[in-house]
């Protein structure tokens, strides 16, 4: 294999991990961008999405593979994504809202409850052995000039650009996005201006968890779907949002991917070994926090009095 | 003239520190109304509880005759209530959202812009209410014939302009939704006299061409009496004085307290 086709091999596999940690980053950093508190409970309403989603998939998909378990895949998921959004804005009504006037370590608690709550409660209802989500198509590998691509590699990336595309669209575009944007940037100027704050919150955490959701049951065809699903994959995309800058959609989505590339590549290239592989996103975490702790593409922000 | 603003012996505090006592005072429709005094006098707190973003702990705020801020603090209650639909009866206070929606616009003190969006977006913004794509476009220009200087700027991010421009664009944000009142909070506060000067003027056209009620608040205090038809005088969270903006210019205590005479 030449040294150019096994680079662009673990740029593909860096890309698609990335795409994976960047939508998931996304919720952390628009959740924090409005209240300014990390939603720890992330990660976990991402593994309900996909259990929502693997039950709605093995429900509908029926016996044969063919063009109907590929829209069955999609029905599944946007399953997942309703249900996590539901979840969300749920969550946030019963146990950050009414703690909004509290200290900042109040909310946060909150949140860790909630996440210990879901994973333990999905570990009662459903057990914690892992299941398998099958292939919606034939996942056999192709060969693009010596750099061999999955199926489930182009879905992610598809799916992946899609999410970031109209979600970039709809913020910069569209009213309530618009009013996403004057409610992170100061809040009761944006009340001034008759946006309903409360609603904007739901909305960013209806969003959020959706796109959680999706990241979830793209994974689930390759880690399986099990309760704890969510602890690691949120926690590296809760780095990949603070080395991005918190608080910046552009910079989730840079965040996330540049760890998924960096984790590729630190395996690949700088011999880091497989099994610590992990520590990659936390060593860089250290070292941006060192050097630009706003993060990547943050801004440094006065605090608030 | 009947009274637009009716402010009915409110008290606002900040923990144990009163920042309003007794303070009652209204403003005419139609009328320009100032309110003087020196830094921490509760100005800025007296225009913050008129739009539901401080709660009342006594007395009354109603905006043409109905209350729209009183003592049942149910837009910022302490207790836990879940999925309550506050501010929809009659008697209890209104959300800062729903009291722009009655017509009453804010041009905070600093400005308030939104920094990272552009002016067009900020006036967007202000238009929020306004579900009629058209009229917005129509304000918007409006507003860039009104301010020609945001007109060369609407793509630019707002942090770009300099403080008087910022200070303009957040009247001409306040104005995108055809408010009935219009409340400033030290519109001239850290710009040049000649840039203070300007945005007086055009204060005194939204009233008088745009039939935009207004009350403005203001550490200076000749451009604003000299602005205004009827002015109040505040010291230590107190109305200490109330009269027609000409004679407060003519008043001993009002000249060598504010005036620097």
């Amino acid at each position: 294999m030449g040294s150019i086709s096994e680079f662009f091999q673990h740029l593909m596999n860096g890309l698609t991990l990335g795409g994976i940690y960047a939508l998931i980053a996304l919720g952390y950093t628009m959740v924090y961008g409005i209240l300014k508190f990390i939603n720890f409970a992330h990660g976990d309403i991402l593994m309900v999405g996909s259990y929502i989603g693997l039950f709605t998939f093995n429900a509908i998909r029926g016996q044969q593979m063919g063009i109907w378990t590929i829209v069955a895949f999609f029905i599944a998921m946007i399953a997942g994504m309703l249900f996590s959004a539901v979840l969300g804005v749920l969550i946030e009504r019963i146990a950050y809202k009414p703690l909004r006037r509290a200290t900042r370590l109040a909310p946060l608690l909150s949140a860790i409850g909630v996440s210990f709550i879901l994973s333990n409660t999905a570990a009662w209802a459903w057990g914690t052995k892992s299941r398998k989500l099958d292939y919606p198509f034939d996942n056999t590998p192709f060969t693009i000039g010596g750099v061999a691509i999955t199926p489930h590699q182009i879905l992610i990336l598809v799916v992946v650009i899609i999410m970031m595309v109209s979600l970039k669209l709809f913020v910069d575009r569209s009213r309530i996005g618009k009013a996403m944007r004057a409610t992170s940037l100061d809040q009761d100027t944006a009340k001034l201006m008759g946006i309903k704050a409360d609603q904007i919150i739901a909305i960013t955490f209806a969003i959020g968890s959706a796109l959680a959701a999706t990241a979830g049951f793209l994974i689930a065809l390759e880690i399986k779907v099990y309760p704890s699903m969510g602890m690691m994959t949120g926690l590296k995309a809760f780095v990949a949002a603070v080395v991005g800058g918190i608080g910046n959609i552009s910079g989730a989505m840079l965040g996330g991917i540049l760890l998924g590339l960096l984790e590729t590549f630190g395996v690949a290239l700088l011999g880091i070994p497989y099994g610590m592989r992990d520590t990659i996103a936390f060593v860089a975490l250290i070292i941006i926090l060192l050097i630009k702790p706003e993060g990547l593409l943050g801004k440094v922000e006065k605090e608030k009095v | 003239m009947s009274e637009l603003l009716t402010i009915d012996s409110i008290h606002v505090s900040y923990g144990n520190i009163k920042a309003l006592k007794d303070v009652s005072m209204h403003v005419d429709q139609g009328d320009i109304v100032c309110l003087i005094g020196a830094n921490g006098a509760g100005k800025s707190t007296l225009l913050k509880a008129i739009v539901g973003l401080e709660p009342l702990v006594e007395g009354n705020i109603s905006l043409d005759g109905e209350v729209i801020a009183t003592t049942q603090m149910s837009g910022s209650s302490r207790h836990i209530k879940l999925f309550r639909r506050s501010g929809a009866a009659g008697t209890s206070s209104l959300r800062t959202d729903q009291i722009a929606g009655l017509g009453v616009a804010l041009v905070p003190e600093g400005r308030r812009v939104f920094a990272d969006m552009s002016v067009e977006e900020n006036l967007d913004m202000g238009a929020f209410l306004v579900r009629d794509e058209q009229l917005i476009a129509k304000k918007k220009e409006e507003m860039y014939d009104f301010f020609p200087i945001l007109g060369s700027r609407r793509k630019q991010k707002t942090r770009s302009l300099s403080g008087g421009e910022q200070q303009m664009m957040a009247i001409a944000r306040a104005l995108m939704s055809s408010p009935r009142l219009l409340l400033l909070d030290e519109p001239g506060l850290g710009l040049a006299p000649l840039i203070v000067a300007d945005i007086f003027d055009k204060i005194r056209i939204i009233n008088q061409e745009e039939n935009v009620t207004v009350f403005l608040v203001e550490q200076n205090a000749r451009m604003a009496l000299k602005a205004s038809n009827h002015g109040y005088v505040m010291e230590n969270g107190r109305i200490v004085l109330s009269d027609k903006s000409e004679k407060l210019l003519a008043d001993e205590k009002v000249r060598a307290a504010y005036l620097g005479e």
